[in-house]
């Protein structure tokens, strides 16, 4: 099933990645999260602005460890680590937190 | 001097190289080659890169690919550093040939993690016979 | 180190490349289109001449056969082997390098 969000319908793949990049809006990141039952809060807000930020810069969803070392890098270690990071997203802070930021798969995940 | 020896001999990383010899968007080799390297960097080996011939027209400045339809994927060459890929190695000879200087090249750097994360140059033009003794030096040659 | 080449020189300079790149003491396959390089006569002829024997090169028969190329119109000192003579020069060297 595509998303519905307020009368249009945004198309994504079998793991739920939306297909176009720029039908993203907070709305939809809302959607997204409610569908991988996560409750976005200030903290899920903050990585996955990270990564939109980082995809803006280098055309590519992070690795997670690399994803973990960039903010640790810019937010510190209490940040930058796989605990924090797994207890936000469950199912992978780079997976999850990709879909809902309306980026691709991860480039580097194996 | 080169982070190239600075890589531990004791431990079982192999040395990977690839070899990127075509220009960037009129077939698909660079890109994949791009997407082979980073899902690549995953497994922690010692990774280098090498444009060389028409390769060196990948990681030239100001691509704009707004008018073609297809994705620039130019900037991810500058996450290679974050995917721990720092040694780009470029052939002067090839940029000569095309008239190119290393000033018409991407700037591409990495953070030095043994130096305080000192950001430092990935990007190290080297001549035709470095360049074929680096390629000696390895154990796995992927060409694209 | 083994070089394997499989594009006519005449359309593509990956053979030229991987002259200019290979060193003494290397081998160099020519494969599939590669082959028309190791043929007498043509406008890299005095390129391989000019490599004075620094390099071993070989050529594969079977891709000599399919494109009608005769071993009596190679260049002097270009090698034809089999597939087995193939995979012998990959496994006699330490790392192979594929040029596309």
């Amino acid at each position: 099933m595509p998303y519905q969000l307020n009368g249009t319908v945004v198309e994504h793949d079998e793991e739920g990645y939306i297909q176009e990049l720029d039908k993203w809006s907070k709305e939809l990141a809302e959607l997204i999260a409610e569908d991988e039952k996560i409750e976005m809060t200030d903290e899920h807000w903050e990585v996955v602005n990270f990564l939109r930020d980082y995809y803006e810069e280098y055309q590519i969803a992070p690795a997670v460890r690399v994803l973990i070392k960039a903010i640790k890098k810019s937010m510190g270690k209490d940040k930058g680590n796989n605990k924090y990071l797994y207890t936000l997203f469950p199912y992978g802070p780079a997976k999850q937190a990709c879909k809902i930021a309306g980026l691709p798969k991860p480039t580097g995940c194996v | 001097m080169s982070a190239d020896a600075q890589v531990p001999e004791s431990d079982d990383r192999k040395k990977f190289l690839y070899v990127n010899r075509r220009a960037p968007y009129g077939t698909i080799y660079a890109l994949e080659s791009l997407e082979v390297v980073l899902i690549g960097a995953a497994f922690d080996q010692d990774v280098s890169i090498a444009f060389f011939d028409d390769g060196v027209y990948q990681i030239l400045k100001n691509q704009d690919t707004s008018g073609i339809g297809m994705k620039n994927f130019s900037p991810t060459y500058r996450a290679l550093g974050d995917y721990e890929v720092t040694k780009l190695y470029v052939e002067k000879e090839s940029l000569d040939e095309r008239g190119l200087s290393p000033d018409d090249l991407m700037e591409i750097t990495y953070e030095d993690e043994d130096d305080d994360w000192e950001e430092k140059p990935s990007i190290r033009v080297v001549e035709r016979a470095k360049l074929s003794e680096i390629m000696a030096e390895q154990d796995v040659i992927l060409s694209f | 180190m083994l070089h394997t080449v499989n594009k006519s020189p005449f359309e593509k300079t990956t053979f030229e490349s991987c002259l200019n790149h290979a060193r003494p003491g290397d081998a160099v396959l020519l494969i599939e289109d590669g082959i028309y390089a190791a043929m007498k006569g043509t406008a890299m002829a005095d390129r391989i001449a000019g490599m004075n024997g620094e390099l071993s090169l070989y050529a594969l028969g079977p891709d000599l056969a399919a494109r009608g190329v005769d071993e009596g119109a190679l260049l002097e000192g270009i090698s034809v082997v089999d597939y087995g003579g193939f995979v012998d020069l990959v496994a006699e060297h330490d790392v192979t390098q594929t040029w596309l």
